[in-house]
């Protein structure tokens, strides 16, 4: 008997111990959202890492002229001054593989080019006025399973060095840029003529193997300038030259025949001179380095009409002066190495630095990243190469770029602009979440203005008004608005809504002043009428009585829609709209938008409004008509104000609703990212952009996490709007327990 | 004999403030009852025949085209719209009717629909010999059917080809779900289980299983699964080869003529010949192809099938997984925690989480559920799928674990509020004659409350079935090869994507190629989603105020 009675004991203190973990998941699950979001945001906004993975002796003889790595980190390479390409093992410096390139064999170098990370193509010019290309490709095998790379040469334009001076000079700088029609090569000679040489590819389309290059080789008209830096962008169409006193000069190298110096401008400050001259990735931005180590970014900017002119757009400063830079490969990142040694790494489009490391050596001359940007090797002129890994994977969040205005590549001011994914590589990501925040708020501004005033009126009069019996009916009808899918809402909104509203404009916005009229006319003529007949609707019937008033106006309006257009906005209002007021006109724009989404939150507002009116104390409100006031007097001087609160409340979640709400507006608008409160156009909101771009985006990436840090803002939002309606609510519900 | 007020008495005492707000009721109830009438009429006359019109006309002045089609619309729009876009509209006229006419043959016009003004329309006319082909590409043919060939010689032409056709098409339609059985079933399960051989064989190789039974034994399945494979080929072929045989020579009204398989019409009739009660017939068969067949042409035709099961068994998962956390959330709020500090905190929690947006919880169940659960689970189940993932993608379970969360704050307040109708005087009773506080509860305070337990299970079902956002991102897919339930073990496979009528509902009306055509089938789903949803809440409002009832005598 007694084990019987001990096992319900147990029983019931299990049965404890369930409910009470039941009840606190609760806050768990709410907590672990939070937590979630948070989990995934946060990386963004950790800074950057390295750590150096190796230090070792230079490998191989000769000078380095440039360093380059290979996609895994795993083979690093180096060009000599001795024509040589030097393949070694990244983290250890062990000598893979040697290639002694095959130059002319009577001549001797003069000088060498390489374009940052992302071209793997070096070249080597010689003193009688050609140029050799060499690339350094990897092939990957996987004997026994594992990976093995083996770093080969390869000359992408033949093994035979390519004749750019065809009056056989030195060559004493030159840039080149290969492209898939043809090669440019710019060369300024020892005898001081600059040379623009193109190559073309004749022959055969089809066939790679059978074009043959031709050369065709046109002196530059005289830039004025001593030419210290040259740069070729990706499209050959630009040619920057500049001086180390700062001065610039671009070419419009885009036609061979008619090449003319574009612009001249100054680059750097007064009393400074120009240290280094580089692109970032895409050849949009320069990256200006001085000699006091500030390094700025500069690119071409149209200014009404006229040639894009480079404009100083930011700039980042480093402790002291730079004495080598490196471009990310794929982002629009970079990296310096100062005097003291300390290698640091910048984003542009974040407009911030991200790394700060002291290397230990001083005097870096040579510095690289790896294609992928998660590797940095860089030699000092100890001798020493090192070897660092770098964690640096959402340099392009910053606080600046979520929420600031960021000027971006090729725009012509500092913009918000949501703009996260491009087909091109050299995309740079626009992540401003100011106008989809911005458009969250406005769609949620629209739905309240049609929401709130129907919502509010409604509730007060179903509440204090309307006869009870009506009431029984009414009230749960606009409670079953609340379950309807809002999918089919913005169906509607989407297919049928704003396809009637495009046409009848004028008569919609008719219904704004003719409904109130009509309504007030049809109250007073009510009035007038005999008494009798107005004896047989009892008090609290109003709603009732105008139902088929509502739907006249309604029917009447759309119909006369037509015609009013006719007078009014000769046949057409929207092409009035966009020509005479000079406002742009989307067909799913926010009108539809504010009655589709108003109407999902009408019965959330209408239903916590009406019951917070409706449970205000019998005692107050008849105290006050037995004071003499009348219905409305009571309602609005003691209902309303006693209720104040739960209105509020009804409202505010109302809005939280209007805010996270999706389908509606990813179907009721264009979804175009905009800044304008104009009522005839759409937006794009927070909801309805992850919606969209979420499964598009890579696990992991910063897309993923920003859209991430948008759900969070949009939780956040809505968790403060519903706690202080949450609050407000407990508050009043204990007032009333009072009174 | 109360004075009739003046004007001014009128408004200084506040009535037409009354009117408005009464008007802002009217003007609710219009919306929610307009919307529920739109969206009825134009689902249900999806499926009636409409007569198909002939009608000449007027193309430009010097040129008249005969047209048929099936009237869509009718409006009335102002003539500088027209003129503005090159049409022809007669001086003085200020507005045109013009109407949206189905013309159908997409094969042979290119367009399925087209405009054309009132003003401009010679003749109309409804021929009887008027036929209607739905077929399975292409949408839908208007015109004549002249003969009936079989192996490419005539069979029946003149009055006979109707009939002959009818007779035929049926065969042939039986031919197709034969063919149609055969693919999907016994060959679906072919490959099913053809892949479940190759995952074993993997999954002993992941073990390190060397035996060589093992092996031997999988290799003979697969070869006695090959065999069974060969066999039904060889069906399929005479199959094919039986199907091909028909077609009907058909004339467009511009004369021209088409030879169609029969194999590609799903069915044929002829609108302008049917009388009232077979047009009723044909309105029935329509609506049960709606709902029992799967969807053709890209979701835009047929039935939604599909659509509907994967609502249904959504639901029926994510009931399961509600139901017990809220219940006993509920029970824990009401019964056990000691009101204070803990349950205010619990209660805002409750609500914030009815008031987060639905597609954070997407978010957050594809981020935490997807791939936080379902990465580590086919790391340490799935192993042998690997990279291709089993529960480490968006699935049918990953959406009904989302939506228990979304919808488990309904449960938790209507079970509350049932829990609280409950007159103390019971409980007391019950504990007085000695039972445990757990016993009360389970015998006799549950069952009391189980209508309500009931009103909020109903509640979180019709708010899971009309969500679409959070669905979007863990599981729901526009089309999927195959039901989350079969006859292949283990039967329910909560891994697999589903198809879902919210979103087909927007992927059909925004997203497909052809909006114009399928939008009487997004009305159509959405009357079904509706009605589904309403009837839902109608059941709960109903089982609360029966509960409401129940309990009055008690108190």
């Amino acid at each position: 008997m007694l084990t019987s009675q001990s096992f319900r004991v147990f029983k019931d203190q299990s049965f404890r111990a369930i409910v009470t973990m039941g009840g606190n998941f609760v806050i768990v699950a709410i907590l672990l959202i939070f937590i979630y979001l948070m989990y995934v945001v946060a990386p963004m906004f950790e800074s950057a890492e390295a750590e150096s993975v190796a230090t070792y002796a230079l490998p191989g003889s000769g000078k380095t002229l440039s360093l380059a790595m290979e996609e895994q980190n795993e083979v690093a390479m180096r060009f000599t001054d001795a024509a040589e390409a030097i393949f070694f093992k990244a983290d250890s410096g062990d000598i893979i593989n040697r290639f002694a390139l095959a130059l002319p064999a009577d001549s001797s170098i003069t000088s060498f080019y390489m374009a940052g990370s992302n071209s793997s193509t070096a070249a080597y010019a010689t003193d009688k006025g050609q140029v050799l290309l060499a690339s350094h490709q990897y092939r990957i095998s996987y004997p026994n399973d594992k990976r093995l790379i083996t770093p080969v040469i390869e000359y992408p334009l033949g093994e035979q060095a390519l004749q750019i001076d065809p009056e056989k000079q030195a060559i004493v700088q030159f840039v080149f840029q290969l492209g898939e029609e043809g090669h440019s090569f710019v060369a300024r000679t020892v005898d001081g003529r600059l040379l623009l040489t193109r190559f073309s590819k004749e022959g055969s389309a089809l066939d790679e193997d059978e074009a043959e290059l031709v050369a065709n080789t046109v002196e530059l008209p005289s830039p004025g300038i001593n030419v210290d830096f040259m740069l070729i962008d990706e499209d050959q169409r630009v040619l920057y030259l500049a001086s180390r006193k700062g001065e610039m000069v671009q070419y419009d190298i885009n036609d061979q025949e008619d090449i003319v110096v574009q612009q001249r401008s100054h680059i750097v400050k007064a009393d400074r001179q120009l240290e280094k001259l580089s692109w970032l990735t895409g050849t949009i931005s320069l990256l200006v380095v001085d000699s006091e180590g500030d390094t700025s970014q500069w690119f071409p900017v149209r200014d009404e009409g006229s040639f894009p002119i480079p404009t100083f757009i930011r700039d980042f400063e480093s402790k002291d002066k730079v004495t080598a830079i490196a471009v990310e490969n794929s982002r629009k990142g970079f990296a310096v190495a100062t005097e003291q040694g300390n290698v640091e790494i910048f984003h542009t489009t974040a407009n911030q630095q991200v790394l700060d490391k002291s290397s230990g050596t001083k005097n870096i001359t040579q510095l690289v990243f790896s294609p992928r940007s998660n590797a940095l090797l860089f030699e000092s002129d100890s001798g020493k190469m090192h070897f660092w890994t770098v964690m640096n994977e959402y340099p392009e969040v910053s606080w600046s770029s979520l929420w600031g205005k960021v000027w971006y590549e090729s725009y012509q001011k500092p913009e918000y602009i949501w703009q996260s994914s491009s087909s091109s590589n050299d995309f740079e990501p626009k992540m401003s979440l100011v106008p989809i925040s911005f458009g969250t708020i406005k769609a949620a501004f629209y739905a309240m203005m049609i929401a709130v005033p129907l919502a509010v009126l409604g509730a007060m009069f179903t509440a204090y008004f309307m006869a009870p019996r009506m009431r029984r009916i009414v009230k749960p009808s606009i409670e079953t608005m609340e379950a309807l899918p809002t999918v089919i809402l913005g169906f509607l909104a989407g297919l049928w809504l704003a396809p009637l509203i495009e046409t009848n404009l004028p008569g919609i916005f008719s219904l704004l002043f003719v409904m109130p009229i009509a309504v007030l006319i049809a109250a007073w003529s009510w009035t007038r009428l005999p008494s009798n007949i107005r004896h047989k609707i009892p008090d609290g019937w109003e709603a009732f009585l105008l139902l088929p008033l509502v739907i006249i106006v309604l029917y009447t309006s759309l119909e006369l829609s037509p015609f009013l257009e006719h007078q009014f906005f000769g046949g057409d209002m929207r092409g009035w709209l966009t020509n005479e007021m000079g406002v742009s006109f989307d067909q799913r724009n926010s009108i539809v938008v504010g009655l589709a989404m108003g109407f999902a939150v009408i019965p959330t507002i209408f239903s916590i409004a009406e019951d917070a009116i409706y449970s205000v104390p019998k005692s107050l409100t008849h105290s006050s008509l037995a004071l003499g006031a009348t219905p409305w007097q009571t309602m609005w001087r003691v209902v309303l104000l006693t209720a104040s609160p739960g209105i509020f409340s009804a409202i505010m979640i109302g809005f939280g609703r209007a805010v996270g709400e999706t389908m509606i507006v990813l179907m009721a608008t264009g979804n175009t990212p905009i800044m304008d409160f104009n009522i005839f156009e759409g937006m794009r909101t927070l909801s309805a952009n992850i919606a969209v771009e979420v499964p598009e985006s890579e696990v992991g990436s910063t897309h993923y996490r920003v859209l991430f840090l948008a759900a969070l803002v949009l939780f956040s939002f809505t968790f403060f709007f519903n706690t202080i309606a949450e609050l407000v609510r407990q508050r009043l519900r204990r007032k009333y327990s009072s009174l | 004999m109360v004075a009739k007020p003046t004007i001014l008495q009128w408004v200084k005492g506040g009535s037409p403030w009354i009117w408005l707000s009464a008007s802002a009721v009217s003007i609710s109830l219009i919306m929610v009852f307009g919307l529920l009438l739109l969206i009825g009429l134009r689902g249900l006359g999806y499926f009636w025949p409409a007569d198909v019109l002939e009608v000449q006309y007027q193309q430009s002045p010097t040129e008249v085209v005969t047209l048929v089609g099936e009237v869509q619309t009718v409006e009335t729009v102002n003539a500088s719209r027209i003129r503005d876009a090159g049409g022809h509209v007669p001086e003085g006229d200020e507005t045109v009717t013009r109407m949206l006419l189905k013309v159908g043959n997409r094969d042979i016009n290119g367009l399925d629909f087209r405009w054309i003004n009132q003003h401009d329309v010679v003749k109309k006319s409804r021929p009887e010999n008027m036929i209607v082909l739905e077929r399975r590409e292409w949408g839908n043919f208007y015109g004549y059917l002249d003969a009936i060939k079989v192996k490419g010689k005539l069979f029946a032409d003149g009055t006979e080809a109707w009939p002959v056709f009818l007779e035929r098409l049926e065969k042939t339609i039986d031919i197709y779900d034969r063919i149609k059985s055969i693919q999907v079933g016994a060959i679906g399960s072919i490959n099913y289980e053809i892949e479940e051989l190759r995952l074993a064989k993997r999954r002993l190789e992941l073990d390190g299983i060397t035996k060589a039974s093992a092996f031997e034994e999988i290799k003979q399945q697969r070869e006695a699964l090959n065999k069974q494979y060969q066999l039904l080929q060889k069906d399929l072929e005479v199959l094919y080869r039986d199907i091909e045989q028909d077609s009907a020579v058909l004339r467009t009204v511009d004369g021209r003529k088409i030879e169609l398989p029969l194999s590609k019409v799903v069915r044929g009739f002829k609108p302008n010949a049917m009388s009232t009660p077979t047009k009723v017939l044909h309105y029935f068969e329509k609506l049960w192809e709606f709902v029992s067949d799967e969807p053709r042409e890209a979701n835009t035709e047929g039935g939604i099938f599909p659509a509907i099961f994967g609502t249904v068994m959504l639901v029926i998962i994510m009931s399961i997984l509600v139901t017990p956390l809220g219940v006993i959330a509920a029970v824990y709020l009401r019964e056990y925690a000691k009101q204070g500090p803990t349950t205010r905190l619990i209660r805002i929690a409750v609500n914030n989480l009815a008031g987060v947006p639905s597609i954070v919880y997407g978010v957050f169940g594809l981020g935490f559920f997807v791939y936080f659960l379902g990465g580590n689970i086919d790391q340490l189940f799935y192993p042998e799928a690997l990279p291709s993932p089993t529960f480490g993608t968006p699935g049918i379970l990953w959406s009904a674990l989302t939506l228990a969360l979304l919808t488990l704050p309904v449960v938790i307040v209507a079970t509350e509020e049932g829990l609280a109708r409950i007159p103390r005087s019971i409980r007391e009773g019950s504990m007085a004659l000695g039972a445990t506080k757990a016993e009360t509860l389970w015998r006799i305070v549950l069952p009391m409350a189980s209508p309500a337990l009931m009103t909020g299970m109903i509640l979180a079902v019709a708010r899971a079935a009309g969500e679409v956002a959070p669905l979007m991102l863990v599981g729901v897919v526009k089309l999927a090869p195959s039901l989350p339930l079969d006859l292949n073990s283990p039967f329910i496979h909560l891994d697999r994507k589903f198809m879902h009528l919210g979103f087909h509902i927007y992927d059909v009306g925004f997203q497909s190629p052809n909006v114009e055509a399928a939008r009487p089938l997004v009305y159509a789903t959405a009357l079904l989603l509706v009605a589904v949803i309403v009837a839902l809440n109608l059941a709960a409002i109903w089982v609360r105020n029966h509960l409401r009832e129940k309990y009055k005598s008690l108190e």
